[in-house]
């Protein structure tokens, strides 16, 4: 089965600063992969240069066998098949719950509004926030703000779903909602690329997990190799320093 | 949610009784200090003024309110012209300050020429006097003697007026463009939005939100500014004022159309503030986050 993802040899440079120096990995359908590696390592970006919020400076994307790195492709197109989800959450402070969910599914994808609402109404229900609907942002709290944006992120049925930290604007007590939701959608066979910081659910999700270092992919394997056995000294340390922060 | 018997159970504490005895007592000084404060102040004023050597003078030249009242249906017919001059550049200020904002926060290159006129544009009349503004169009332009073009200065101080307008205006939605967070563009796009929709359903309705009370203010000082066409031999509130001071040496007029303004000015610079005060609480109600 070819790959749903397939990123090679990417590039990316912030002036004279290599964000990413080299990397290249295969995400395969209703698998999730997930990047480890300290703050600054790359995650973030390498997840917005997927998502062509960034223009990479060399290699080559593809999704769904698309090349997604050519320069005739629409990045709107692109867009429209994968979700992301963001660290803050970046909900629009001016529109209710269920107006943020339906969006884009009207906007973008011109489905009708009831049909869009029913649909945003079903998600909600799933996941236990059907009575926010009408609720502004500021009124929930992160972990619901965040799952709203899982959410919104859904309702767009998209291939891929990025998800860039997004447990580390939480407070602790309400990171546990967030994941389950994160482990329930992997239950149903979504295919996801996950930055995360938490080694715990790193270990309950990822099919491939990947150590990224200056830029580079320094180890990679099942969650259990890496974590549990990690074969480069620098994996070593930053997992030492995590389990010293106690977040493993 | 659980046991509102609870809540009702309580009662204030005697702590939180003396506590609010306290800031009642409070209060009843901090008026008082304020009225007596208030009165010594204003008074010495009106003393001041009322026994300066020339005030039964100036009192007749300025506040000569028989020859007020009898004046007064001709300034508002003239202050007529300063509301429908407001309204009507306010309306064309509002559209084009819209647009040249939208142009000068765009990156798409087709606009590169529009946003280099609309940055120079912007700079040359924010830097102008607005009443040389209005002495070159009111005058230049009907010395051009183009065929087809208006002489009538009450159009082309209007127009004078809607172009120094535009360019403070434009400014000010510029800014508040900026201020939606990036991460807002950012997450926008990747819900696959177009540029267009992103500005549209995202950007804008935060933007114009946070810029309303500021583009209040420039309704109020606009509303004041169109007193200056009058230079150009309008008929408006001030024109009509000065007609008659000319007429009676008696100046009574002018303070009369100044008494017209504040009338108009005064209301809208309150729900200016209240506005101003509502949307900073709306912020703060947003947190951090």
């Amino acid at each position: 089965m070819s790959a749903l993802l397939s990123v090679k040899n990417v590039r990316k440079t912030f002036g004279d600063e290599i964000v990413l120096a080299d990397i290249s990995f295969e995400v395969k359908d209703h698998s999730a992969t997930v990047f480890i590696g300290a703050s600054g390592s790359g995650k973030s970006t390498l997840l917005r240069c997927i998502n062509l919020l960034e223009q990479i400076d060399d290699g080559v994307m593809s999704l769904d066998g698309q090349e997604i790195t050519a320069v005739d492709v629409d990045p709107d197109q692109v867009r429209r098949r994968l979700g992301m989800v963001f660290q803050s959450f970046n909900l629009f402070p001016h529109m209710s719950v269920i107006k943020n969910i339906t969006l884009a599914p009207i906007q973008v994808h011109g489905i009708p509004k009831e049909v869009a609402y029913e649909k945003a109404l079903a998600l909600l229900d799933r996941f236990g926030l059907r009575e926010k609907a009408d609720q502004y942002p500021d009124r929930l709290s992160g972990g619901q703000q965040q799952r709203v944006a899982i959410i919104r992120s859904l309702a767009c049925g998209p291939r891929l779903l990025l998800l860039d930290e997004i447990t580390s604007a939480l407070d602790p007590v309400l990171v546990n909602e967030v994941l389950v939701t994160v482990r329930d959608l992997k239950n149903d066979g979504m295919t996801m690329v996950i930055a995360t910081h938490e080694m715990g659910f790193a270990k309950q999700v990822a099919d491939q997990l990947c150590y990224l270092h200056q830029g580079r992919i320094l180890e990679r394997g099942t969650a259990a190799e890496v974590i549990d056995d990690p074969k480069e000294p620098e994996t070593k340390e930053f997992l030492a320093r995590v389990h010293s922060a106690g977040r493993l | 949610m659980s046991a509102p018997d609870m809540a009702d159970a309580w009662r204030p504490s005697e702590e939180e009784l003396a506590r609010r005895q306290q800031r009642r007592a409070r209060n009843r000084k901090n008026a008082a200090i304020a009225s007596i404060s208030s009165i010594l102040v204003l008074g010495t004023l009106i003393v001041i003024l009322v026994t300066s050597p020339g005030w039964i003078s100036l009192r007749d030249t300025f506040f000569k309110w028989a020859y007020g009242v009898e004046i007064l249906p001709k300034v508002l017919l003239g202050f007529g012209t300063n509301v429908t001059l407001t309204l009507i550049a306010g309306t064309s200020v509002a559209i084009l300050g819209l647009g040249l904002a939208l142009i000068r926060t765009s990156r798409s290159p087709a606009l590169t020429p529009f946003r280099f006129l609309a940055t120079v544009y912007v700079d040359v009349f924010r830097g102008i006097p607005m009443l040389l503004v209005i002495l070159l169009v009111g005058f230049g332009i009907p010395a051009l003697q183009i065929p087809g073009v208006t002489n009538s200065v009450l159009i082309l101080g209007t127009i004078a007026v809607i172009i120094t307008y535009t360019a403070y205006v434009t400014e000010v939605i510029r800014s508040g463009i900026l201020t939606v967070h990036p991460s807002q563009r950012a997450a926008a796009r990747s819900l696959g939005l177009s540029h267009f929709q992103t500005l549209r359903h995202v950007v804008l309705p935060q933007a114009l939100k946070r810029v309303t009370p500021p583009l209040l203010n420039d309704l109020v000082a606009l509303i004041k500014d169109t007193g200056l066409i009058s230079i150009l031999g309008v008929t408006d509130a001030v024109r009509a004022a000065q007609i008659q001071t000319a007429k009676s040496f008696n100046y009574t007029p002018y303070v009369v159309a100044a008494l017209i303004f504040l009338a108009v000015t005064i209301p809208l610079t309150r729900y200016t503030d209240r506005a101003l005060r509502r949307s900073m609480e709306a912020q703060n109600a947003q947190g951090s986050a």
